[in-house]
């Protein structure tokens, strides 16, 4: 077979793919940002060593983490409507399940992060008369998002890749752009192996970036 | 929402009345019948998969902490490929590019495509943590087995893997429990396996909630066992004085 990758030019990707690219970076993004939020709160909430807050929290990350992301993303694309009484598009749907989901992966690296802090500096805190909130806020949290900054990126690499699984329910991201050009001008093949390419580009680039990171953090430690 | 229908489960798929035993006679089949069919497509799916992953893995890992530069590269640039390349796109990559670049791939059902395309992928991040076991073994270990005149694989098969599969089981039992949720992909490909069950009879029943609370506790039931057969063989194969043993 030949393949002819002629028909991809500047129109066909800014037409079909850039939508698709711009929605998989967005939908990335705000799932990083509310996944650690939540899950920092989370994690919080298991080391807090009361039992009212350690249970649901364990219970939310450990069923996130045992059910397959697709099931995950069909559940909420069907609950959400149920429960505020109007459809919503795959897109934002999309959006809420990443945030909640990632939120039990990133809370366990945050959990990490956070045990990973000498016991001494909390102790510290609380000795020079700071509240629970301010040891937390401005000693041990500091400490943790810096030792856990590679593998939190690293986790957010995974995100991105997790992103295209919301073909699951027909949302336009980075794959389906391809796909949608690739049947366009019937030339699948050629389109799913560029969208490999891209794929492959930008994790394999950010994951250099994040091993220069790590580098650059190990020698300061 | 109304109340819970688990009927369901026993309606006929064709005809959808509901069968007193829940399962379908004579050729008929049952929702219940498709899922528990459902299920065994989810398992084999993901078995053979292991199997893929633990074997290529297993030489890639090895590849990567050999002596010569050559073997290291190609097992470096085997883990970035398939660390970088999300499943989904891989499993596209098997059952749409793959066969009409190499013809001979078209005789294959996408049943043994998908199980490629999930083993090539888990078989990356196997090999990362048995490359990591082996590294993680004193290097005097190396040292010593060479210096008694084994060759290097004799160092390896004698000295080094018997340790490090010994490490590494810990890691790769929460793969294979990956693997039982990465299996999900393949309803991309319509191979009739749960996520494929689930979305189909919730699109034919409208009873979504009792039919997706059912496929999930099969995935909890599957990560389950698989946990346990992996315990057991650590269990079984464990050195008494090191590393877990008692």
């Amino acid at each position: 077979m030949d393949l002819d990758f002629s028909f991809l030019n500047w129109d066909v990707l800014t037409g079909f793919v850039l939508k698709g690219l711009v929605f998989s970076v967005q939908l990335t993004l705000i799932a990083m940002i509310g996944g650690i939020a939540l899950g920092t709160v989370l994690a919080l909430m298991r080391l807090s060593g009361k039992k009212w807050l350690v249970i649901p929290a364990a219970f939310y990350v450990n069923t996130l983490r045992s059910i397959p992301l697709v099931m995950v993303i069909l559940w909420f694309f069907l609950l959400i409507p149920l429960m505020i009484g109007r459809p919503m598009g795959a897109e934002l749907s999309a959006i809420i399940t990443f945030t909640v989901f990632e939120a039990a992966y990133y809370s366990e690296i945050m959990r990490a992060g956070i045990q990973s802090v000498p016991k001494g500096q909390v102790h510290a805190g609380y000795a020079v008369g700071m509240t629970y909130g301010q040891t937390m806020q401005l000693i041990v949290l500091p400490q943790a998002f810096r030792n856990m900054l590679p593998v939190l990126l690293t986790q957010t690499i995974i995100l991105f890749q997790d992103t295209s699984l919301v073909y699951a329910i027909g949302a336009y991201d980075l794959l389906k752009g391809f796909e949608v050009a690739g049947k366009n001008f019937n030339r699948p093949v050629e389109t799913y192996l560029v969208a490999a390419v891209v794929y492959f580009v930008i994790c394999f680039s950010l994951s250099m970036l994040v091993r220069r990171l790590q580098k650059k953090i190990a020698i300061i430690r | 929402m109304d109340s819970w229908d688990w009927q369901v489960f026993c309606k006929d798929t064709i005809d959808g009345e509901v069968r007193p035993s829940c399962f379908g006679q004579g050729g008929d089949i049952t929702y219940l019948d498709w899922m528990l069919s459902a299920w065994g497509w989810t398992l084999s799916v993901a078995l053979l998969a292991l199997v893929v992953a633990l074997v290529v893995g297993s030489v890639m890992g090895i590849l990567r902490t050999t002596p010569s530069k050559l073997l290291v590269a190609i097992g470096n640039a085997w883990t970035e490929l398939f660390r970088n390349i999300p499943l989904l796109v891989q499993v596209f990559l098997w059952y749409h590019v793959l066969p009409s670049l190499i013809p001979p791939l078209k005789q294959f059902p996408s049943f043994i495509l998908v199980v490629f395309a999930l083993g090539f992928f888990t078989s990356a991040r196997i090999a990362e943590q048995v490359r990591a076991g082996i590294q993680s073994l004193p290097r005097g270990q190396r040292y010593a087995g060479l210096a008694m005149g084994l060759t290097l694989p004799q160092t390896y098969r004698y000295v080094l893997l018997p340790m490090a599969f010994r490490i590494v089981i810990p890691p790769l039992t929460s793969e294979s429990m990956n693997i039982i949720k990465n299996s999900s992909v393949a309803f991309a490909v319509s191979i009739a396996e749960l996520t494929m069950f689930a979305m189909q009879a919730q699109e034919e029943t409208s009873r979504g909630i009792e039919i997706y609370l059912a496929v999930t506790g099969l995935y909890f039931v599957s990560a389950f066992l698989i946990n346990r057969i992996a315990l057991f063989i650590e269990h079984r194969v464990q050195v008494p004085g090191m590393i877990g043993g008692h």
